[in-house]
């Protein structure tokens, strides 16, 4: 067992440290704190997306990094969506667009979905598509999900920019 | 009919907003792996590298020298309490750590428990195991011939025969092809695939030494069934297991049966004294749980030259791996194949399956396929085309010719079925219309002359699903009814339980519109829990699309005693005799006189606070439903795929899923079900095969080469639907989460054989995988 390290990473605004070895995944990471479970586990092999986390602004599957790469960075997980007791237009998209079933792919979802639109407000189904590429779902054929996205779209413009977190 | 209810009261047919969704959407949903509890610790299996091999030595000092590791269990210890094998659910036993030898790929060895898991994963790489290989079977059709190693030397037969099972008319058959006029005949391999849900099994197995019990929560379709096969392997009693199923993140039919490592995380957890987890990852869950399918099929067809079909013969080799461990009904070690007859009137057909072993992992029931009909729903809708080819003729034009007729129903079918309703030509029509057939035939022809590729593909299938009525129907011995108990608070809100166990379906939001119709008390004032034995009252669980038509059933049934107490006390609180009453939904109210009236939530109220004289307080009802008969949803499928002749690949242009599943509860939610099933055909059709090497090495064993389709591959699904509501059940529904999986793969492949068909292509083995075409198109010189 490697020496274990210090680690400071902020997830969801709030500073987390921990002493973790090396080769502790950062899903793991995020996963053992009370509350965190949220960021799932599909895969073995970086296809599944059902971690996928928000760090420093872009998404990353956190099964594939390690908890010490992200050590000073901000995190942002699905439990940080939610602002002030408000649900964030995806959420309440994926809800209305039944774009959800067994629920265990939807955190890593939201995050895709929600780097999706910070980076395109107006995306066409194909871009939708693309922008969720990563992320593998069992349940719902994917096309609730693009409503969901497009539900999301459709609010954000309406309600502006003050609807999203701000991680940075 | 069903009486519609407000949208406030939220019963049937209302495509109200899903219950489960806050918890999902915020990350606050508790699946096995968010489980923690006090001082728990965690197990990893080491597996076999080997598909066939004598175990010689299993070395564990390593292992147990790791600082960090609490135990480290082989088969030769589970042994010593009689654990080292158990039952499986069809009259068979199963390894649970492997003694004496290993028989497939990846199966398990032993068990290591360490403080957490990145140590029991190291220990696992310090156990050392010695083998020695031996001769590996893979090809199902060499499993019975002499030459062939016998794998199961722990069974007094020395075969790897498992079964042969057959039903129908041999002899009318018989006569029936020798007197055709013409004869299709189609060999059609359904391929090993994996139902792969995104959450793999696992469980958390806590003993508590002061209390004699142990809870286990786990991915469990059936937690009721596994409780009381837990009780009779282990000896615990049964009253001191409480197994939790509690979120699930997908089942798809791979959390039916009992795994090693829940067995190997109990005995831990009962050695311990503390909670024990194991969870297994993607690869484990590809390469040893219950993988779907595996049937190499020969159909064959007998008509008259007008094209009315006269008989159908099947021959089946079923390769089941090395443990039947099937999860299926007792009597029908082939599941409910013999629905392979389908959505056809003809008066004799002949079915026969046999099973073997070979060195692969067990499983073959799982993956939508409601007890090998995925199989069978395939098969005949491959061998119509077939057929509709060998008369050159349309292959809608000969389904609509064969259809069993609306007013044959209920229909007996020549294998022994009695389908409860159908209208197959009134989905046909809907299906035709929507995707402007005659149009695309034309289409067709103009882009044959052109040299372009495009295939129409249809498929019409019947499901069965409900399993079952109890004098047909058991899982080792548990018959096949399910359960409902609902019990109204003062207030009037209500909580219910059932014994199935939702893994997406939605059911704590539809069983609350059931119990929302029939008492009118709003869905939202409706809890619905599942999954904790403790608590709900036994079912069977959920598989073979059976929740709404067994539960489903209880629920109304349960909710109709309570309306038959709540008619009484509403009587004594009006002071009028209970004739005099007349209901709606969420009232009774005096005939003649509507102003007078009782809303349930009265009554609720009245039942435990003015209770007549004589009447036990309370306002709660059971019901264990045995249904009469199994329920018979159908369908149209018609794919139209467009073929790229440089790359052989296919795409999906368009794809309309016309499903009749009686009266629907909620549209949103059965419309959820069709899009994922949809998407898990076209992923079998195209993508998916978990194959095995000569030295059973398997291929296919994680998301590297196993495909899940993406948002990008996965087409736009066109859904439509007709209602031929089941008479039997008590509001008319049918199951239907696994009729989008049973019914496309033959839309997809029938799309791409008629778009070949001109080349002389009449039947082509999924997965269809681009290269498969190309090499057709090579062959066929269509490219060089």
């Amino acid at each position: 067992m490697a020496k274990k390290q210090s680690i400071q990473v902020k997830v969801n605004g709030r500073i987390r440290e921990a002493q973790v070895e090396p080769r502790l995944l950062l899903v793991h990471f995020i996963r053992g704190f009370p509350g965190l479970t949220g960021t799932h586990v599909g895969c073995d092999t970086t296809h599944c997306g059902a971690c996928t986390v928000m760090l420093d602004g872009k998404t990353v599957k956190s099964c594939t990094m390690f908890a010490v790469q992200a050590d000073g960075c901000e995190l942002l997980t699905v439990e940080g969506l939610m602002q002030n007791g408000k649900l964030h237009p995806l959420q309440e998209g994926f809800k209305e667009e039944h774009g959800l079933q067994c629920g265990y792919c939807t955190p890593g979802m939201l995050m895709s979905s929600y780097a999706l639109l910070e980076k395109n407000p107006n995306p066409t189904e194909e871009e939708i598509r693309w922008g969720i590429s990563g992320n593998l779902c069992r349940c719902t054929g994917y096309q609730n999900i693009v409503k969901a996205v497009q539900y999301a779209a459709g609010k954000m413009k309406q309600g502006g920019k003050d609807d999203l977190p701000n991680i940075a | 009919m069903i009486s519609r209810t407000s949208p406030e009261i939220g019963g049937m047919g209302h495509p109200i907003k899903r219950k489960e969704d806050l918890r999902f959407i915020q990350g606050k949903g508790n699946y096995v792996d968010d489980v923690h509890l006090p001082d728990m610790v965690y197990g990893h299996i080491v597996r076999s590298p080997y598909a066939h091999a004598r175990l010689k030595s299993v070395n564990t000092e390593k292992a147990k020298a790791l600082p960090g590791v609490l135990a480290v269990i082989t088969g030769e210890d589970l042994a010593k309490s009689n654990l080292a094998w158990m039952p499986t659910l069809f009259f068979d036993k199963q390894m649970v750590l492997a003694t004496g030898k290993v028989l497939f790929q990846s199966q398990e060895v032993a068990f290591v428990v360490a403080e957490d898991q990145y140590t029991a994963a190291d220990a696992a790489e310090l156990v050392e195991v010695e083998y020695e290989e031996l001769p590996v079977l893979v090809d199902p059709h060499k499993a019975l011939d002499p030459g062939s190693p016998i794998l199961r030397e722990d069974r007094e037969e020395k075969s790897n025969h498992i079964f042969h099972w057959e039903v129908g008319d041999k002899v009318a058959t018989e006569k029936a092809f020798v007197d055709a006029e013409v004869k299709a005949k189609v060999h059609a391999v359904f391929q090993r695939c994996h139902p792969a849900p995104l959450e793999t099994c696992g469980c958390v197995a806590d003993f508590n030494a002061a209390t004699g019990r142990i809870t286990i929560y786990l991915t469990s379709q059936a937690p009721h069934v596994h409780r009381t096969l837990f009780a009779l392997v282990s000896g615990i009693p049964e009253n001191n297991i409480r197994v939790v199923s509690p979120d699930i993140g997908g089942g798809f039919g791979n959390k039916v049966p009992i795994y090693p490592g829940y067995v190997c995380a109990v005995v831990a957890s009962l050695t311990l004294g503390r909670p024990v987890k194991w969870i297994e990852t993607r690869s484990e869950n590809l390469q040893s749980t219950g993988f779907a399918r595996d049937y190499h099929m020969t159909a064959e067809l007998a008509a008259g030259q007008d094209g009315k079909i006269k008989a159908m013969r099947v021959k089946t080799l079923a390769d089941h791996g090395a443990f039947n461990a099937a999860a299926q009904p007792t009597k029908f070690p082939a599941g409910l194949f013999s629905i392979c007859t389908g959505a056809y009137d003809y008066p004799t057909a002949f079915c026969e399956v046999d099973g073997v072993y070979t060195n692969k992992a067990p499983g073959g029931i799982a993956y939508r396929c409601s007890f090998r009909v995925t199989e069978a729903a395939y098969l005949i809708e491959r061998a119509v085309d077939v057929l509709a080819q060998e008369l050159k003729t349309d292959p809608v034009e000969l389904r609509r010719k064969n259809f069993i007729p609306p007013h044959k129903f209920p229909y007996a079918s020549p294998l022994g079925w009695s389908y409860d309703s159908g209208d197959y030509d009134a989905a046909m029509k809907v299906a035709l219309d929507t995707v402007g057939y005659d149009a695309l035939r034309k289409e067709q022809q103009e882009k044959r002359k052109r040299g372009e590729l495009m295939g129409i593909g249809v498929s019409s299938f019947v499901e069965v699903v409900g399993a079952g009525p109890a004098h047909t129907f058991d899982i080792a011995g548990i018959k096949m009814f399910d359960s409902c108990e609902i019990r109204v608070h003062p207030t009037g809100k209500a909580m219910c339980r059932m014994g199935t166990k939702s893994q997406g379906q939605g059911h704590e939001t539809t069983y609350a519109q059931i119990v929302a119709q029939e008492l009118g008390i709003p869905a939202d004032d409706v809890t619905v829990e599942e999954g904790d034995t403790d608590t709900a009252p036994y079912g069977l669980g959920t598989y073979a699309s059976r929740s709404t038509p067994v539960s489903g059933a209880a629920t109304a049934m349960a909710a109709r005693k309570i309306r038959g107490k709540a008619k009484k006390i509403a009587a004594h609180l009006l002071e009028c005799s209970e004739e005099d009453l007349d209901w709606e939904p969420g009232k009774f109210f005096v005939k003649g006189a509507p102003s007078k009236s009782k809303t349930i939530q009265d009554i609720a109220f009245a039942a435990y606070t003015n209770i007549p004289a004589g009447m036990e307080a309370g306002l709660e009802a059971v019901d264990y439903y045995d249904p009469p008969n199994l329920t018979f949803p159908f369908g149209t499928y018609i794919c139209v795929v467009d073929i790229d002749k440089g790359t052989g690949e296919v795409k999906v242009r368009r794809f309309v899923a016309v499903d009749d599943c009686g009266n629907i509860i909620n549209p949103m939610i059965v419309e959820g079900q069709i899009h994922g099933g949809l998407t898990e055909g076209l992923a079998i059709a195209f993508m998916q095969q978990i194959s095995y090497d000569e030295s059973g090495n398997v291929q296919g064993g994680s998301f590297m080469d196993y495909l899940i389709p993406t948002a990008v591959e996965t087409p736009h699904w066109e859904t439509g639907k007709t209602c031929t509501p089941s008479p039997h059940h008590p509001f008319g529904a049918k199951g239907v989460g696994e009729s989008p999986n049973v019914g496309s793969p033959a839309a997809f492949v029938n799309a791409v054989v008629d778009a070949l068909s001109h080349l002389g292509v009449k039947h082509i083995d999924m997965p269809i995988a681009p290269w498969k075409v190309w090499n057709i198109l090579k062959e066929k010189g269509v490219v060089n």
